[in-house]
């Protein structure tokens, strides 16, 4: 008998491979799929997008305590596209922060699971995120605290193409080309597509790369599969690989992946899930989650 | 005359980071003006100069209070009241931090550079944010003490200084209300800077047999309705006086909370119309805008009719 996902959670410190943490994302696709189609309200296309970044972090890489989630030297992780709160949710219950039943709360009057991330609400959240364009420089207010106070811990900050629509954004990526602070990691996931259409039709950001180089920041050198766990944990060696900061990564992601009719389509970044989408939806989910629990 | 509110602001930020070693402080390329230059040269490494961006600051500074530092963000009072508000609000308020927003060149004070650099809706935007505490000092030793009372809190506390060397007002042991000429007339409630034009005059007004009451009142919120009232009690006449627009300020706050608690009195308030203001020197400024010892005396005159 095949390992299980069920079998994963149930020691979610563990260090997970890739096949795990491939098997571990397309769950909680499944999870995120029922919970938003339940709710009647949130956003699929970028929590699909950022799935595998996140769980990534939360089952690979950062250095965290779930029963102590202000633990001063943990990594931190501020999701800057807030409007992914579902994904963060779905990886943070999983991992142990609060009770995976209270995910049917999100967006709920007096739930602790907010429409964006409440840090003083949900053990957790790292920092509250919503408005676009905050996350970078919060980030590297919390890098310099580390830098000040000698500790080593790290800082991700996932962004979006609306975060970097933001002139904050640049502003913090100026200030961090600046300051640089040791273990400061701008993760983009960049899915090309944001609420009204896609990035050329709304803001091309591109040439990425070439600008955030120009800015002064190390970025690797290969953009990653973002939605590939082989590619995550081959992101994360890079992190490692030598020591110049503050670091950026560029995620090739998709957004709505996992649906194929969702996939791509700027109309579900906070579509709400009808019926009809949602039987069809989850049956290829459901099948995906199904060849990786197989490949385990 | 008393020291500039901003020298006094910046020696004493520069003597507390000896015995704070939580304090950092951040400014927006403006530090030899905001005189937070003086932390910064004592403290290099605690200090943080992020060039022309209120709102990076802001939120590089609410990133390091998470990790259980207490930043002063310095930058002139326009500005973080409005290319910092959506940080000021989303990241320092709704999360409770501990940043405190230092607004430089308050009200008019940065007289000379005209409207575009004077701050004559900071107290409005600062007081409508939950969680957010609002002090305007009248001098520099309630400048000083703002600071020192912002230090002990656990959320955000907006100071809102003054350029220009202002006389000073009666000493008290903290920052709050004070009471610097009795009488039982007239009470004229003075916020920040004007209460030294207020104190004028209720001299002008003694010549003329008027005994109006003027009390300071530094703090805009949390409001202290009790000595207002109590004063009000007594004269049944309230004139407030501030160097803010009427709408939403220190006025504002005053009619809304005796409206609620049902305290009947004549009143009056002094500030800027429904205007933008302009260059100049700072007390013809003032003085054209209402702000003087004169107006004040003449107005509150009224009142007593």
């Amino acid at each position: 008998m095949n390992t299980s996902v069920k079998d994963l959670l149930s020691q979610p410190e563990r260090t997970f491979n890739a096949k795990e943490l491939a098997a571990l994302a397309a769950y909680f696709r499944v999870v995120m799929f029922d919970t938003l189609h339940d709710r009647g309200t949130g956003h699929w296309g970028g929590s699909a997008s950022s799935a595998e970044l996140t769980t990534s972090l939360y089952f690979n890489r950062m250095n965290i305590k779930a029963e102590d989630p202000t633990w001063e030297d943990r990594d931190r992780l501020i999701l800057s596209k807030g409007h992914a709160s579902m994904n963060l949710y779905t990886v943070l219950a999983h991992r142990g922060f609060f009770p995976v039943e209270e995910l049917s709360t999100f967006r709920k009057l007096d739930s602790r699971l907010q429409g964006h991330p409440c840090m003083n609400k949900l053990p957790g959240v790292d920092m509250s995120t919503g408005a676009l364009g905050h996350g970078l420089s919060v980030g590297l207010g919390m890098a310099l605290a580390a830098k000040l106070s000698g500790k080593s811990f790290w800082t991700y900050v996932i962004t979006g193409e609306g975060c970097l629509n933001e002139g904050q954004s640049w502003e913090a990526l100026m200030s961090a080309a600046k300051f640089k602070p040791e273990h400061f990691v701008l993760m983009v996931d960049y899915n090309k597509v944001q609420l009204d259409g896609t990035e050329e039709q709304i803001m091309p950001l591109g040439p990425l790369s070439d600008k955030l180089k120009s800015f002064g920041w190390n970025v690797a050198p290969t953009a990653y599969d973002g939605n590939n766990t082989e590619d995550m944990l081959a992101s994360f060696a890079w992190m490692d690989s030598d020591d110049v900061w503050p670091k950026a990564v560029i995620y090739d992601t998709i957004k709505g992946k996992g649906v194929s009719f969702t996939e791509g389509k700027n109309a579900w970044h906070g579509a709400v899930i009808d019926d009809a989408s949602y039987a069809q939806g989850i049956v290829e989910l459901t099948s995906d989650l199904h060849q990786k629990e197989a490949a385990l | 005359m008393s020291m500039a509110m901003r020298d006094a602001f910046g020696s004493k930020l520069a003597e507390l980071g000896a015995t704070h070693p939580e304090l950092v402080v951040l400014d927006a390329d403006v530090s030899s003006s905001t005189k937070s230059a003086l932390f910064g040269k004592a403290f290099p490494d605690r200090f943080y100069n992020v060039g022309v961006a209120e709102g990076n600051m802001v939120d590089i500074a609410a990133g390091l209070a998470t990790c259980g530092y207490h930043p002063v963000v310095n930058a002139f009072s326009i500005f973080l009241a409005l290319k910092g508000t959506d940080q000021i609000r989303n990241t320092v308020c709704y999360n409770n931090l501990p940043v405190i927003i230092a607004g430089a060149y308050g009200g008019l004070s940065d007289s000379f550079d005209g409207a575009s650099h004077q701050a004559i809706t900071d107290i409005a935007i600062m007081r409508a944010l939950p969680n957010m505490q609002v002090i305007v000092p009248g001098d520099a030793a309630q400048a000083q003490q703002a600071l020192e009372y912002a230090l002990t809190q656990k959320g955000p506390v907006f100071i809102r200084l003054n350029r220009n060397p202002m006389p000073d007002l009666p000493s008290a042991s903290e920052i709050g209300t004070v009471c610097s000429v009795e009488g039982s007339d007239i009470t004229i409630a003075a916020n920040g800077i004007t209460a030294s034009y207020a104190n004028k005059a209720a001299s002008l007004l003694a010549k003329e047999g008027i005994k109006a009451e003027v009390l300071s009142v530094p703090v805009v919120k949390p409001l202290d309705v009790e000595s207002l009232k109590k004063s009000v009690s007594k004269t049944g006449a309230l004139l407030c006086v501030e160097e803010h627009v009427l709408m939403g300020g220190f006025a504002s706050a005053v009619s809304e909370a005796f409206m609620k608690q049902g305290i009947s009195c004549r009143f009056d308030a002094i500030g800027i119309e429904d205007t933008f203001t302009e260059s100049g020197p700072y007390e013809p400024l003032l003085a054209k805008y209402g702000i003087s010892a004169e107006n004040i005396a003449m107005r509150a005159k009224n009142l007593c009719k």
